[in-house]
């Protein structure tokens, strides 16, 4: 069974603080839920399955639902870090498809930037997990973990740091139309070569923000999604693939979107070059870099000669993306960034983005997310949109 | 030079016990499986290959190649972690320790060292081979 045109993005909503020292992280979920259910023109009643990852406590779900007061007949916590939200997506549409519930709710929050986290730099604290004994003593982090990418990218196709920091000049354009970004400053390469370095190779501004913050997206039924006044943007392809060390053979050039990307557009029966934006996860420049070449935009290994030069600028580049800043510059809620990547492909579609950098005839979108780690295990989602 | 970044103290379970053993008298011991051949990392008891549970430690000769590596730099004492592929053809995450952290790189040699943890077995990491 396909899910192709059985769901549709009915609301979305990104939480404009991003620094939430008086706010609770349920009233962020709230908050968001809120918000995206009133973009919807739905009412909270109206919610029948709720999709959240792991960022809340307690039986998070259960937490959640209680607090919020939903009346269920579907959740589902599935929680592959920042890519969750995405997925999320594909999942409510396949339980909708499925007839199990008709209008899906999603939300994400956090604090880490109230809460002085650290992001990239913190050590990852020995756990019970599998691996962790023959990791943590070595002091794996978010950064040096992307890092390693990085350096294996650069030293097996010549990938350069101003290839890169592209990445995050192209993000700077667009945030400084977006009154919510946390930096809103065009940066140039030199800007970005010059931040001090984190994790070889990367610079502080090859590296997402921190913010607290959140938001929602509501998944409906066709007959609901009919009723509503709002553009119709329907769920046309989805794919999910989570990728690891492979037994000790590791290979950090490529993501799970070399599977995941190809899944989703079988689905949904388009090819990369049809895709007038792409929302691409943007934990690091390098993540869009791989991601980019992972879906197919280009071929593997040019993916730096691909985004160099603005070309994921939009307007002017033949790949815009995150037209919000991104997480580079506008909003990483949760440390998590896959919501606010469908939610920006949806104002697009809608034509709702920013005017300075709306894609002209925006009727086909993408939104690809990485959780986890690239360096040790991740999960990739992609998700691909149409506007009816 | 050396790394004196502390070196949290791994915490062994029955399924890697032996492994931690071997590290408390030098030896670095993989996962090779019996049934398919291959030898993986991480060690498990069932073969993430072919799922045998005729797995079997083998003692690593502990000469390596660095695949890939990244220097921590802002923290208070910056340190090399990498992924080091071994003679045995599989790539463990570890340190690049006793040298210039400016002049690590890919494609470099490297053998096995063994540095304390605070409280525990010590933990492979690798220097170059000069
Ligand atoms: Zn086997």
């Amino acid at each position: 069974m396909s899910i192709k045109g059985k769901a549709y993005v009915v609301g979305v909503y990104e939480h404009p603080t991003r620094k939430a020292d008086d706010k609770s992280l349920a009233q962020l979920h709230a908050e968001s839920a809120k918000g995206a259910i009133e973009d919807a023109g739905l009412s909270k009643s109206d919610i029948d399955a709720y999709f959240l990852a792991g960022e809340p406590p307690g039986l998070n779900s259960l937490s959640m639902a209680d607090y919020m007061g939903l009346k269920l007949r579907h959740v589902d916590s599935t929680d592959t870090g920042g890519s969750s939200y995405i997925l999320h997506v594909g999942h409510a549409a396949e339980a909708i498809a499925a007839g199990k519930c008709r209008i899906a709710l999603i939300t994400l929050a956090g604090r880490p930037r109230s809460e002085g986290m650290a992001t990239g730099t913190t050590a990852r604290a020995a756990t019970s997990a599998p691996e962790s004994q023959f990791e943590a003593p070595f002091g794996p982090a978010t950064a040096n973990m992307y890092a390693m990418c990085a350096m294996r990218h650069m030293y097996e196709y010549g990938t350069t740091s101003e290839q890169l920091a592209w990445i995050k000049v192209a993000a700077s354009h667009h945030a400084q139309h977006n009154k919510n970004a946390m930096l809103r400053e065009v940066v140039t390469v030199e800007d970005v070569l010059n931040s001090p370095l984190i994790a070889d190779p990367l610079h502080r501004l090859d590296c997402c923000v921190i913010s607290d913050g959140g938001g929602a997206i509501i998944v409906a039924a066709p007959e609901i999604a009919r009723t509503l006044k709002r553009p119709r943007v329907a769920v046309i392809g989805h794919g999910e693939a989570p990728k690891g060390q492979m037994g000790g053979h590791v290979d950090l050039t490529y993501s799970g979107a070399v599977w995941s990307g190809p899944a989703a557009f079988a689905e949904a029966g388009v090819k990369p070059a049809d895709i007038k934006y792409a929302s691409i996860y943007d934990s690091f420049t390098i993540t869009v870099l791989m991601q980019i070449e992972d879906l197919g935009f280009c071929e593997k290994g040019e993916g730096g000669k691909f985004v160099a030069d603005g070309n994921l600028i939009s307007g002017q580049g033949r790949l815009p993306f995150n037209t919000d800043g991104g997480g580079l510059c506008n909003n990483h809620p949760s440390n998590r960034g896959g919501l606010t990547k469908v939610i920006e492909a949806v104002r697009q579609l809608r034509g709702e983005a920013h005017p300075a950098v709306q894609v002209k005839n925006c009727n086909l979108a993408l939104a690809h997310g990485t959780g986890g780690s690239l360096g040790t295990r991740h999960g990739a989602a992609t998700l691909i949109m149409e506007r009816e | 030079m050396a790394s004196e970044r502390k070196i949290a103290a791994p915490a062994p379970n029955p399924e890697t016990e032996a492994f931690w053993d071997g590290a408390k008298s030098g030896k670095l011991l993989l996962k090779k499986c019996a049934a398919c051949g291959a030898v993986h990392y991480y060690p498990r008891a069932i073969c993430p290959f072919c799922f045998s549970d005729r797995t079997q430690w083998q003692e690593a000769t502990g000469e390596g190649t660095i695949y890939s590596y990244s220097v921590m730099r802002r923290v208070p004492i910056p340190y090399a972690i990498a992924y080091v592929t071994l003679a045995e053809g599989i790539s463990m995450m570890t340190n690049i320790v006793d040298c210039d952290l400016d002049r690590v790189r890919i494609g470099q040699k490297v053998k096995l060292v063994w540095k304390p943890s605070e409280g525990g077995p010590p933990v492979p990491m690798f220097t170059p081979i000069s």
